[in-house]
């Protein structure tokens, strides 16, 4: 990406619904309450917004979702409108796509929402999502079922080429239920210890079903605007100083490592574009689909070298207060609330605002989020600033 | 109504139709590209290397080795109850493409990565085989088929 769009554009203002099992709330509401709080939180009025990029809405039975959400808000006419899905990666990807119509001039401050309701049961892990004709023939007549034994395939490749264990990665979940403890909105509070996460049941081995997220309902949302409109908002802006995207794969059958994902380059093209490298990085918000994830991309990120993460896990860390650069400050997929990648970004926004209360990090300057969807099959970096 | 439960096989595309025709007869075909020669899994319309559509289906020679697995232990769809805990790999074969399959002819804990299998293909319908993986230089007759491993349940 271009370095002349450095903090170019910032997150303005940042909203949530509630989140955890919502019975009698529709996916529309919960869209329409974290949009509202989102403006009122900026200080930007419904008709200013002209561009409106929602999470595509095949899932919810809803088409053409982002225009609807512009109607149902008063926004109307809209001169942008995109609904995008890339799983865990599209909140990161939302924000990118505003930058591009903004900087194209085909609108001047676009809403960015994500989230869904009565999807699955609480308490579940990951079903059956929907599958494709390709999954349906060369996957489910062995019984492989589930994003989840995807990502056991690749964790069992790490552990079997660096020697990770299954208790590396429970420290990630652990030191995410900790965080989600200082979280007033996260869902999942009941302390984990470690021995806990070693005696959960299996996912699909060798992941544990404390390594998963649980599903939950809830929305996020965020509005971009150029830095020009920044000067007046309600609350300071999050600068997006650089971003970047890297695409290894679609299927493991066609992955080069499962071991590596796309946040190496993804993150390089962003750090290059922000001027800045890891090391001045304040706070992560890595994407969470499994513990796993986390692991690899703190390797790729450069937290430690390739293979290390276990050990790094055992020193270091990631545990506010422990680790030089916490990570999943919010709680995370795991313990926050499971809303693709949103709240990644909406929790970025607040530490580098200093609004996070007993779970702040110390002078957050710099925040780095990650999205990732598939079988870290496809990846978001950002790099935003105060 | 009590009924027995379906298990979930393949429907064959246009384009897979020649793989699960060579299973049924106990041979285990790959694509391959007319123009450029390389193999391809699973079957798909035209070459990722030169995008001709031209293809033809040559026998693997069966053999490969587990590239990675994971371990069912939780039943996601009740046809494959009786099976738990049952293990799901990614095999590369030796002529160097990747397929989802089952290892059986052993125990889950017995599965590792680089570990020699072969073929061992498994008649679970009339019209229909599943090519599942055994480790190398075991006798069919010691591999469990589906069936083996009890009814499927009623329900």
């Amino acid at each position: 990406m271009s370095e002349k769009l450095r903090s170019k554009y910032c997150i303005a203002g940042i909203g949530e619904s509630e989140l955890g099992q919502l019975d009698r709330q529709s996916a529309i509401n919960l869209n329409l309450i974290a949009s509202k709080r989102a403006l009122d939180d900026a200080g930007i009025s419904a008709k200013e917004v002209d561009g409106v990029i929602a999470m595509s809405s095949s899932r919810e039975g809803i088409s053409l979702l982002s225009l609807r959400l512009g109607e149902l808000l008063g926004m109307m006419p809209l001169s942008f409108i995109l609904d995008l899905d890339l799983e865990g990666a599209t909140a990161a990807a939302m924000v990118q796509h505003a930058v591009m119509a903004m900087e194209a001039g085909m609108c001047r401050a676009v809403l960015c929402v994500l989230g869904g309701a009565g999807k699955m049961k609480a308490g579940e892990p990951h079903d059956i999502n929907e599958i494709s004709q390709e999954e349906e023939e060369f996957y489910v007549p062995y019984g492989m079922f589930d994003i989840t034994a995807r990502y056991a395939m690749a964790a069992r490749r790490h552990m079997h080429r660096y020697g990770t264990t299954s208790r590396q990665l429970g420290l990630i979940a652990v030191a995410e239920r900790a965080h989600a403890r200082l979280n007033p909105i996260a869902t999942m509070k009941e302390p984990m210890t470690i021995d806990e996460h070693q005696s959960s049941p299996w996912a699909v081995e060798p992941l544990r079903l404390l390594d998963c997220p649980f599903q939950s309902d809830g929305a996020g949302a965020f509005v971009v605007v150029p830095k020009a409109r920044a000067k007046d908002l309600k609350c300071p802006p999050a600068f997006i100083m650089g971003m970047g995207q890297s695409h290894p794969h679609r299927e493991i059958l066609d992955s080069a490592s499962l071991t590596t994902t796309g946040a190496k380059v993804s993150g390089e093209i962003a750090f290059r574009m922000a001027g800045l490298s890891l090391s001045d990085v304040d706070v992560a918000e890595l994407s969470d689909p499994v513990t796993y994830a986390v692991l690899v991309q703190l390797e790729d990120y450069g937290f430690c070298k390739k293979g290390e993460a276990g050990a790094f896990l055992e020193s270091e860390g990631i545990e506010l207060n422990k680790a030089k650069i916490p990570v999943n400050t919010h709680g995370g997929l795991l313990s926050c609330a499971d809303v693709p990648g949103i709240l990644h970004i909406t929790e970025a926004v607040k530490q580098l605002r200093n609004g996070c209360g007993e779970r702040q990090v110390a002078e957050a300057e710099v925040a780095l989020v990650s999205g990732s969807g598939g079988v870290m099959s496809t990846h978001m970096t950002l790099v935003l600033g105060k | 109504m009590t009924k027995v439960l379906q298990r979930p096989l393949p429907r064959p595309t246009p384009e897979s139709k020649p793989f699960w025709d060579g299973c049924r007869n106990h041979q285990l075909l790959i694509q391959k590209c007319k123009s450029c020669g390389d193999l391809r899994f699973p079957p798909s319309l035209l070459c990722p290397s030169c995008s001709s559509l031209e293809t033809e289906w040559v026998p693997s020679s069966g053999k490969g080795e587990i590239w990675s697995h994971a371990v069912f232990h939780k039943v996601y769809h009740p046809a494959f109850e009786r099976n738990i805990p049952y293990v799901v790999a990614v095999v590369e074969l030796e002529e160097g493409v990747r397929m989802v399959t089952n290892i059986v002819g052993c125990a889950p804990d017995e599965v590792s990565i680089g570990m020699a299998v072969e073929v061992f293909f498994d008649d679970v319908a009339p019209e229909v085989t599943i090519p599942r993986f055994k480790p190398s230089k075991t006798e069919d007759a010691q591999v469990k088929t589906d069936e083996d491993q009890g009814p499927l349940p009623q329900r």
